[in-house]
Parts: C-alpha cells; sequence; structure tokens
C-alpha cells in the first residue's frame, strides 16, 4: 500500500514537473515570437468558430433552467423581478466561463491530445524535429494562445445567450414584468462581475491548451496511448477548472473587496 | 563528418547499445544492418539528436551533440534531413505542403519560389504533378519518395534513411535505390542508410556496418562485407535462421 502511495506520488510530481518545464518553453517560445501565425488563425477557427453551437446551446439552457429554478423559489417572497438579476451574476462569476470551459474541454482539450498523440505515434513529431521545427513552437504555442483567446470570446457569448434566455423565459413564460427585470439586472450586475469571467476564461483557456498538448506530446504508443490521453486530457482539463475555479473565486473576490 | 564514440543506450533495463564507436567521413555512403531490434534505428536517432545517449558521445563536425537542448539541436539539425520508415508524412498538409515544411520554416523565398522548388524537388522522386495530393491518396512507395524530397529540398549536407525499402516490392524497392544513389551522387550528400535488404545495402552503400548483440560487429566495404567468411555475417547475408539445420 505505502510502495503504491509513494508511486503514485511520484508519477503525480513527475507529471507536474514536465508540465512545469512545457510551460517554460512554451513561454520562451511565445516571448521571442515564433509562432506560425497561419496555423494560430487556423486554430482560432477551429477552437473558437466550431466551438460556438455547443457553447451557445449550454448557455442558452443554462440560463433558461437557473432562471426558471430561482423564479420558483423568489416567488414564494414576492421576488420575481430579481430573477434575472441572480441569473446575470451567477452566468457572469460563474457559471458562464466555467461551464464554457467544460464544454471546449470536452471538445477541444480531447482533440488536442488526440491529434498531437497521433502525430507522435507515427513519428510525425520526430520529422518536425528533423525539419529543425521545435514541437513547442509549432504546436503547443498556436493551440495554446488559440484556447487563451478563444476562450473569453466564447464565454461572452455563452453569458449573453444565457441571459438573454432567461430573459425570454421569464418574459414570454413566466410573465415577469420585462421593465423591472431588465433594471434589476442592470442594477445588481456589474462591470467587475464581467471582468471576473472573463478573466477566470483565460486561465481556463490556458489550462485546456496547456494539458491537451501535454497528454497529446506524452501519449503511450499506439491507439491504445492516444485513447488514453484523450480521455486524460478532458479527465485532468475538467478537474483542474473545477478547483482552480475555487480559488480564481477567493483571489478574485480579494482583489475586487468583495469578501 | 559523425563520429560515435562508446555510444550506449538502455531503455529500461533492456540494453540495446553497448559501446558502439565509429566515423562516417564528408560525402561517404553508410550502410547499418542488423537484426529486427538491434538498435539500428535507435543508433540512426542518435546520429540527429531525435534520443540521447546513456554514456559516450555523438559527434557531428567534431561538436558532440549530447549535452545539447533541443533548441540547440535545431541548428545542429538544419543539416540533416531524414527520411522515415513509415514517411512520416504530414497528414494534415498536402504533398506540397510536406515538401515545402522546411523551406516555409527556415527560409525566405516568395511562394512562387517555394512552388518550383517543391516542382523540382518532386520532379527528382519520379512525382511530378502530385502537389495537391493528400498523403492517404499516396502508396507506400510514393510516400516515402515525398518523404525524400521533404528531406532533401533544403539540400542538407546529410541524408539519413530509416529503413527506405522495408514493406516495398522489389520494383519499388529497386526504384528507391536508384533515387538513394542519385541524390547522393547529385546533391554531394552524406547518406547513411539502415536496411534489412541485402540486395539495396550492396548497391547504395560504400560502407557496410554491422550491429549484432548491441555492439557494432563488422565495419567494412561492401565487397570484403558480403564476401565474408564470418559465421554470424553469413548467418545475416544469407539469411539463415539456424545454421546448423541449414548449412551453407
Amino acid at each position: 500500500m505505502n510502495v503504491f502511495a509513494n508511486k503514485r506520488i511520484e508519477y503525480v510530481l513527475t507529471e507536474l514537473g514536465q508540465i512545469a518545464l512545457l510551460t517554460k518553453d512554451v513561454l520562451a517560445s511565445a516571448l521571442t515570437f515564433k509562432v506560425a501565425w497561419r496555423d494560430l488563425l487556423y486554430q482560432i477557427y477551429f477552437i473558437g468558430v466550431k466551438s460556438q453551437t455547443v457553447v451557445l446551446v449550454t448557455g442558452a439552457f443554462t440560463g433558461m433552467v437557473l432562471g426558471a429554478q430561482t423564479y420558483f423559489q423568489f416567488h414564494k417572497v414576492k421576488m420575481d423581478t430579481a430573477t434575472l438579476a441572480v441569473v446575470s451574476v451567477s452566468m457572469c462569476d460563474e457559471l458562464g466561463p466555467v461551464l464554457t470551459a467544460l464544454m471546449v474541454a470536452g471538445r477541444v482539450g480531447a482533440s488536442i491530445a488526440a491529434e498531437i498523440g497521433t502525430m507522435r505515434v507515427t513519428e510525425q513529431i520526430d520529422a518536425l524535429r528533423t525539419l529543425a521545427t521545435h514541437p513547442v513552437d509549432y504546436l503547443v504555442v498556436p493551440r495554446l494562445l488559440a484556447t487563451c483567446i478563444a476562450l473569453p470570446l466564447l464565454t461572452i457569448e455563452a453569458i449573453s445567450c444565457g441571459i438573454g434566455a432567461c430573459y425570454v423565459v421569464c418574459v414570454q413564460m413566466l410573465g415577469i414584468d420585462p421593465a423591472f427585470l431588465w433594471q434589476n439586472m442592470l442594477h445588481f450586475t456589474h462591470d467587475v462581475d464581467v471582468i471576473i469571467g472573463v478573466s477566470k476564461a483565460f486561465v481556463y483557456g490556458g489550462i485546456i491548451g496547456l494539458i491537451g498538448c501535454y497528454k497529446g506530446l506524452t501519449c503511450g504508443l499506439g491507439a491504445e496511448g492516444v485513447g488514453r490521453a484523450t480521455t486524460e486530457a478532458v479527465v485532468y482539463c475538467s478537474i483542474t477548472i473545477l478547483i482552480t475555479n475555487f480559488f480564481l473565486t477567493l483571489i478574485l473576490g480579494k482583489l475586487v473587496g468583495l469578501l | 563528418m559523425i563520429e560515435t564514440r562508446n555510444l550506449q543506450k538502455s531503455f529500461g533495463d533492456q540494453n540495446v547499445l553497448d559501446g558502439v564507436s565509429f566515423r562516417i567521413e564528408n560525402g561517404e555512403s553508410v550502410v547499418i544492418i542488423g537484426r529486427s531490434g538491434g538498435g539500428k534505428s535507435v543508433l540512426l536517432k542518435h546520429l540527429i539528436g531525435l534520443l540521447k545517449p546513456d554514456s559516450g558521445e555523438v559527434l557531428i563536425d567534431g561538436q558532440n551533440i549530447g549535452p545539447m537542448n533541443e533548441r540547440q539541436l535545431l541548428l545542429v539539425r538544419k543539416n540533416f534531413g531524414m527520411v522515415f520508415q513509415g514517411a512520416a508524412l504530414f497528414d494534415s498538409m498536402t504533398v506540397a505542403g510536406n515538401v515545402a515544411f522546411g523551406l516555409r520554416r527556415h527560409a525566405h523565398f516568395t511562394e512562387g519560389e517555394i512552388a518550383m522548388r517543391v516542382a523540382a524537388a518532386l520532379e527528382v522522386v519520379d512525382l511530378p504533378g502530385t502537389e495537391e495530393k493528400n498523403p492517404a491518396e499516396l502508396s507506400g512507395g510514393m510516400r516515402k519518395r515525398v518523404g525524400l524530397a521533404r528531406a532533401i529540398i533544403y539540400e542538407p549536407k546529410i541524408v539519413l534513411y530509416d529503413e527506405p525499402t522495408t514493406g516495398l516490392d522489389p520494383i519499388v524497392s529497386d526504384s528507391i535505390d536508384k533515387l538513394i544513389i542519385r541524390v547522393r551522387d547529385h546533391l554531394k550528400v552524406t547518406s547513411i542508410v539502415v536496411t534489412h535488404d541485402m540486395r539495396s545495402a550492396r548497391r547504395v552503400g560504400n560502407r557496410v556496418l554491422m550491429l549484432h548483440e548491441k555492439k557494432l560487429y563488422a565495419n567494412a566495404a561492401p565487397q570484403e562485407f558480403f564476401e565474408s567468411q564470418d559465421p554470424v555475417v553469413r548467418q545475416f547475408v544469407d539469411g539463415i535462421a539456424d545454421p546448423v539445420q541449414h548449412p551453407t
């Protein structure tokens, strides 16, 4: 049992060390502008534009469900018109960035790990190196920058869509007065809520890009190795996002003096 | 000039290379042979810095590449081209994209100049007009030729071939051999070919290195090597699994 625990701890520390080294390489590469701009644009298209449907659907239905649940409780205390304000703040601070990141982790994190992992097992990454190209410059940096750029934009879309969908549900289905609903939302939602959401999304974008690339670059041989890397990328991204969210909430909350 | 000194490499508890030393002069064409799993590809990957030795040295033009980091190795690798066993073409790109990759990354040519050079490189490997094909549309022999075009387009000083004829029919193998010879003579490059194919080894090499039981067993000119009466060499050259049951 002790041996198993030691091996597990050693494995986790090794993984963290390797991710730290990859981060160092990425920073060195990004700061020297060795980025393939054409690839960066393609990745932004693939990660940002192609993820819109899933993100918009997630945002819309989260806003609608949260709106309905909030209304059911608030209606008991005659606070119906505060429904959209609660949904708005929740979507901006927590649900927008976290759910968008989880959806993108499932779609993009897995895709990045599978693509780079397949390149590794078919010697394409070795071929890159023989062509005097650093895999971090060519593969990791464009994907990481793209996730960091795309995720905040997708999060803003998800938040807007969630608030809009909630507004429609509240006004059209639950019969709440639209003027008070909108006014309360504007009153209780501040610029800082949007900034917190976008800041979180930027960090989660980095997590998805980094873990997806790391799992691809270190995947085992064969189809099994690629499959495992893909699964681990999604699981590790999701868990890291959820844990990071707690600490970011505390840190950002402290920073803006909300606590 | 390429030199290895007492090269040792293990993967876990499996020792693959145990004290391999040799020297290859500029312009030479050397064939490395040995049994499957005998460390030939591992040795080749050490020469270009894709693998690092556990101990010993790999010297390229007198420079030990063992202690270099990946970014320093990138500069050394600009002198190399490598053709992989499975071609290792980038499947997200067309043939032209693959062949032009090195030029786009490291040279400052216009798109027109790149297109001309790609067409010329594909002409050298007998694949004119295939620029817009995807790697998935190509046969094994064609993929290896595209891999060769990609390796030679920026005119490297050294070209490494990892089992270039494995899995190909004799006619395609013959064309690949002729291609290696043509590239060697045309570009005056140093060629290092890892192969199991004895016919290919006779044709493309000025010298034959044989790995056996983790060590360099033979280092000789092709004629001397293929006429050797050493039992280990004869067994390999004649392809005999059990020399007791099948005496020559």
